[in-house]
């Protein structure tokens, strides 16, 4: 039972995205991000654990260098809130980190790495429910491989990879794996 | 870890490291404003106590409640035992509803041990007789974590009736996982028989001078924190001590002792499990001074008691 999320040192399968790739990704949805919020004004960021609280603090430091502006970001765990609690082994909690500013009235972007059935999503939403009533809501993914079990879509994709439910897409970033990369493996193809 | 919680010996120093780190997420719930989160919904938990309690019967009832399970509350008085029935016929009635877990507390030592072989449901030990209280020590352990950080080589007294004390039974185990060193200090009549044989394997030291302790006279050296443990009149048929005021002088947390240790360690920090004997194991602007973490202790209990439950109840049956 470690708590700490181990880093993926697979690196088998097809990379889909490059380093290159995956940072050109990230300004675009920034850049979006604050376009569709005419701003950075009442915009918190949050990261889903683990690897969506990297790719949020990237967006943040992208938007401090085009804005100017310091937007609050922070870690939402969503471990609590799963509907599979019972069908799989304990998972660890991970943390989380609300902004001082809290999330009342505010912006909340979800940050996450991959967007597949849709329940993390959906819990995310319900643990944020219980810490607040935030304006709006967005969802900001790197990856959306489809195969969605709930009607939730995200407002910011990075790229849209059609998949065989069969196969493993896992998002490597460098400040858990050592190396930024995204790869598809498993399936027939 | 394993699906019952009977002894502090069952937890390896990661299942310790585990409870703790996410007693601080459970922590961050405590603080909110809607204390609710779904994770033990549709699951049920019985409070069977058979012997008085606040503060680990509301704890464990608070810590079930705002994690969405149902909690039911059966003390011994209230319930079929008080018509003769068998603690065998009573848990495995309440078993038979197919309930999740069993919180117990009993006056027989090892008592959990033998409801767990009866049992379908997780057993938590809530205190059984002078054997051990699990849960209490990692809170004991949370709690003195919050305050001076990492147990490693750190050195904690435990004073008072050992004999009768499952609370540091439970404490010698979990803070030695955590790498702290341990001296128990107690008048000769309340150390338990044996204990030599024990502390060697256990690794702890013992004393029968709390004053050699508090100087920093110990094997380990100066203390970090001091853990009084109540005189439990309950258990105790007279004998032990001649008389409530001796005691005080020589195993008490005087104000006057205080005074020379914090002299020293400024920072020492004093634990008690509760419920306490104000003037008779500690003074009372001992136990209500800055150095004291009592009510800590008791905040720690409903996190660390939603930790415990989550671990032993959360994943798949």
């Amino acid at each position: 039972m470690a708590v700490a999320q181990p880093a993926r040192t697979d690196t088998h399968g097809r990379e889909v995205l490059t380093s290159g790739d995956i940072s050109r990704a990230l300004r675009r949805i920034a850049h979006e991000i604050l376009e569709r919020n005419k701003g950075a004004d009442d915009l918190v960021l949050l990261g889903i654990p683990s690897r969506g609280v990297p790719l949020a603090r990237r967006l943040v430091a992208v938007m401090a260098e085009v804005e100017g502006v310091d937007v609050p970001v922070g870690s939402l765990d969503v471990t609590m809130h799963r509907d599979d609690l019972r069908h799989q082994p304990v998972r660890a909690l991970a943390r989380t980190d609300i902004p001082a500013g809290g999330i009342d009235d505010k912006v909340v972007v979800l940050v996450d790495d991959v967007l597949f059935h849709g329940r993390t999503i959906r819990a995310a939403l319900e643990a944020l429910a219980e810490l607040g009533r935030p304006r709006t809501v967005r969802l900001a993914i790197l990856v959306d491989r489809g195969h969605r079990e709930l009607p939730i879509r995200a407002d910011h994709v990075g790229k849209n990879l059609p998949t065989s439910s069969a196969e493993r897409v896992s998002v490597r970033l460098a400040e858990v794996d050592g190396e930024d990369a995204v790869t598809i493996e498993g399936g027939d193809r | 870890m394993n699906r019952h919680l009977l002894s502090s010996a069952d937890l390896t120093r990661d299942d310790v490291e585990t409870i703790l780190a996410t007693a601080e997420q459970m922590h961050d719930v405590q603080k909110r404003d809607v204390k609710k989160i779904p994770t033990l919904r549709g699951r049920t938990i019985i409070n069977l106590f058979f012997e008085d309690s606040t503060r680990t019967r509301s704890s464990f009832e608070i810590a079930g409640k705002w994690m969405s399970a149902d909690t039911i509350n059966i003390t011994g008085k209230g319930s079929s035992t008080s018509k003769g029935e068998s603690l065998r016929d009573t848990v495995r009635t309440i078993d038979a509803m197919s309930v999740d877990a069993l919180v117990i507390r009993h006056p027989a030592s090892g008592a959990c041990q033998q409801v767990a072989q009866w049992v379908d449901a997780s057993v938590i030990n809530a205190g059984d007789g002078t054997h051990e209280h699990p849960t209490q020590a990692l809170l004991d352990a949370y709690a003195l974590r919050n305050r001076i950080g990492d147990l490693d080589g750190r050195h904690v007294a435990i004073v008072g009736d050992l004999t009768h004390s499952r609370v540091f039974r439970s404490n010698v185990i979990t803070l030695g996982r955590l790498g702290a060193h341990v001296t128990v200090v107690a008048p000769p009549t309340l150390m338990p028989s044996g204990i030599a044989d024990w502390a060697k394997t256990d690794g702890f030291a013992t004393s029968w001078d709390l004053d050699e302790i508090l100087e920093g006279g110990a094997t380990h050296g100066p203390v970090d924190a001091v853990m009084m443990l109540r005189v439990q009149r309950e258990r105790m048929s007279g004998g032990y001590f001649p008389t409530p005021r001796e005691y005080t002088v020589t195993y008490g947390l005087t104000r006057d002792r205080m005074r020379r240790l914090t002299g020293t360690n400024p920072d020492v920090v004093v634990l008690h499990p509760g419920p306490m004997n104000r003037g008779l194991e500690i003074a009372a602007d001992v136990a209500d001074s800055p150095n004291s973490v009592v009510l800590d202790q008791v905040s720690a209990g409903v996190a660390v008691r939603m930790a415990v439950l989550y671990h032993l109840l959360s994943g798949e049956a």
